[in-house]
């Protein structure tokens, strides 16, 4: 018997078999897989729309289909336009990060020139939605009596078409089964236009001729106007009206006179 | 507790027995009671501090007297404040946020200087002022016979004095005086109880005859232009007022009252997901209004989910899916939204041929009537 033989029924033998058979796997993996799904786009295309098709089927056709017919997964987006893509990649809501009753704004995980990218491809699909031009993104500062009217305005506008889902300061409201309206603060111009104009998931759509292009900048620029102002009551406590102040009064004020009745009772010492 | 108990200061306490001194002011009825319990009498007096050691008491008055000082402190801080702090003036309030300087400091300096006063005195009282127990005695509360029979006396008196014995007209003038004048109190009740004319509640702007029997236009809430029907996309939500609000408007009266039953919202859907023929009918391909007065309580129904075809109320959270012609799917309400029959006029305007055909909003007596 050779010494390899004799070897053989060592207790390590299965272990060194083991590491052997993983080495080798592992490496004609790496050796003969596929290149990963890479992010980034290609050097090669040139053309925005291509650029976009590579991109959209790399990260979104798993849900979306390969044509963005839509599958069970995700819905057809033939016909969103563009303003949907740079809404929901731009805030982060794409791609999706799990599954959930809705989804939420999260990190960005594409730059400025990929998303426009995939917008300009799912543009070609079929019309839909412009991105919005800067005219009517740009806010209106108060100051004037003319903007501060337009501001007004804004707030009448958005008053009976938006404070029933966003609260009246547009800091956010429930809807049913676990859904909700998010907090607008903090969202750009761009954004607040686009959500408006596609109608994202269970936002009603509010087209251009709902609501025009001027009549958005006004609740745009009402928002903006809202954040930025002092609040004249002194705190907003994130202005969710009766119910955060009825916290902050059950909790400290109640509990301040709590002590002092506590106290008052005892005797001196 | 028992009139016949007080603790001497100063000498050691313990119980002490009731005492025989005043069982002959007592009913019979309690004599007994007198033996059978023993009274157990005050607890022993504790001592505080400031009784035994003048140096305790010295720096109780400090203490007092600091309270007090503090309290002036804040006086004047906002005295001041209330000129120096500019009115747009925000800080930074840990824990919470974003403050106006103003506000806080101002709430804050009245509320530490009243504050301190009101605690100081407790404070001078804990510590210093006399803690002795006091027993108060309880005197007879039934009055002497001779004060009784005085009190009728005079009570008797000023009956006669009244001639009403002898002179039943006064009598029944002032009754009658006084009785009636019960009935305005009881009008101003009574009146208001409900509404004196049934139609009125029924009735709302949406009806053709405030239009000279014309159909209705809807249109845009609040910039009051009307609505085209290739205007309303799928997934689109118009908040809707009628075209008789104007009028309102411009005379500047009663336009809350009018707008008030006259909210309508107009959704588009996919046809094919309306289940209910009649809701399909009412509509324009997909195109349907339904009053946005919620029939629970009244508030306004506005919040529609896209997705789930389903109209929220935020008020009590009823539910209406509007695929089934906005039956309740959750929720308080008991009935379904009124639905608002329209069509497209040949401008292609939406108009509302005829008005609702049920009274909005929430249920009243008279309602089935």
């Amino acid at each position: 018997m050779n010494a390899l033989a004799a070897r053989r029924r060592h207790p390590a033998a299965i272990a060194v078999l083991l590491l052997l058979g993983l080495l080798v796997t592992g490496g004609a993996y790496s050796f003969l897989a596929p290149k990963d799904a890479n992010a980034s786009a290609p050097t090669a295309a040139a053309d925005d729309v291509a650029q976009g098709k590579d991109l959209f089927i790399a990260n979104c056709a798993t849900c979306h289909g390969v044509g963005a017919q839509g599958t069970k997964s995700g819905p057809s987006l033939v016909g969103v336009g563009a303003a949907s893509v740079d809404f929901q990649v731009g805030t982060g809501r794409m791609p999706l990060a799990g599954p959930n009753v809705q989804a939420p704004q999260n990190k960005v995980k594409f730059d400025d020139a990929q998303i426009s990218a995939l917008a300009a491809y799912v543009a070609s699909l079929a019309p839909g939605p412009a991105i919005p031009e800067e005219k009517y993104t740009t806010v209106i500062e108060p100051g004037t009596p003319e903007n501060n009217k337009a501001i007004a305005e804004g707030g009448q506008i958005f008053r009976v078409n938006c404070a029933m889902c966003h609260n009246f300061a547009g800091a956010g409201g429930a809807l049913t089964r676990g859904k909700y309206a998010p907090a607008l603060e903090g969202t750009t111009p761009k954004h607040i236009y686009e959500a408006m104009v596609t109608g994202p998931q269970s936002m009603p759509v509010f087209n251009d001729m709902n609501l025009t292009p001027e009549a958005k900048q006004k609740v745009i620029s009402y928002l903006k106007a809202q954040e930025n102002e002092t609040n004249v009551g002194g705190l907003t406590l994130g202005n969710l009206g009766p119910v955060s102040e009825g916290l902050f009064a059950w909790v400290f004020a109640l509990g301040i006179l709590i002590g002092c009745a506590v106290w008052l009772g005892k005797k001196a010492a | 507790m028992n009139e016949n108990d007080t603790t001497d200061h100063g000498t050691s306490t313990s119980l002490v027995p009731a005492s025989d001194a005043g069982t002959e002011r007592l009913p019979a009825s309690l004599i007994r009671g007198v033996d059978q319990f023993e009274n157990p009498g005050l607890p022993p007096h504790v001592h505080r501090a400031a009784d035994d050691d003048p140096a305790a008491a010295k720096r109780a008055e400090r203490q007092v007297a600091t309270m007090f000082g503090l309290s002036m402190l804040a006086t004047l801080v906002f005295l001041v404040s209330y000129f120096a702090i500019p009115d747009e003036a925000t800080f930074f309030f840990p824990g919470i946020g974003i403050a106006k300087t103003q506000n806080v400091v101002l709430g804050l300096s009245l509320g530490f200087a009243i504050f301190l006063i009101g605690i100081g005195a407790v404070h001078w009282a804990k510590t210093l002022m006399s803690d002795e127990e006091i027993v108060e005695e309880r005197h007879e509360q039934a009055s002497t016979p001779e004060q009784r029979a005085k009190s009728v006396a005079v009570v008797n008196e000023g009956v006669a004095s009244t001639h009403l014995n002898r002179r039943p007209l006064l009598k029944y003038s002032l009754g009658g005086a006084l009785g009636l004048f019960a009935l305005p109190l009881g009008l101003q009740v009574a009146g208001s109880l409900g509404p004196t004319n049934i139609e009125e509640l029924k009735h709302t702007i949406w009806d053709p005859k405030d239009n000279g029997g014309k159909p209705i236009r809807l249109m845009r809430d609040p910039e009051m232009t009307p609505i085209r029907f290739d205007e309303v996309t799928s997934g689109s939500v118009f908040h809707v007022m009628p075209e008789t609000l104007q009028k309102y408007i411009d005379e500047g009266k009663h336009v809350l009252e009018a707008k008030a039953k006259a909210a309508v919202i107009l959704i588009r859907l996919d046809p094919d997901l309306i289940k209910v023929q009649k809701a399909k009918d009412w509509g324009v391909d997909g195109v349907v209004a339904y009053s946005k007065i919620c029939t629970h309580v009244g508030c306004a129904v506005g919040l529609y989910e896209q997705q789930t075809h389903h109209l929220l109320c935020p008020c009590h959270q009823s539910t209406f899916d509007l695929t089934e012609d906005c039956a309740v799917i959750f929720g308080p309400a008991k009935r379904p939204l009124p639905q608002l029959k329209i069509t497209v006029d040949d401008a292609g305007y939406l108009v509302a041929p005829a008005g609702f055909a049920e009274p909005v909003g929430p249920s009243f007596w008279e309602r089935a009537r």
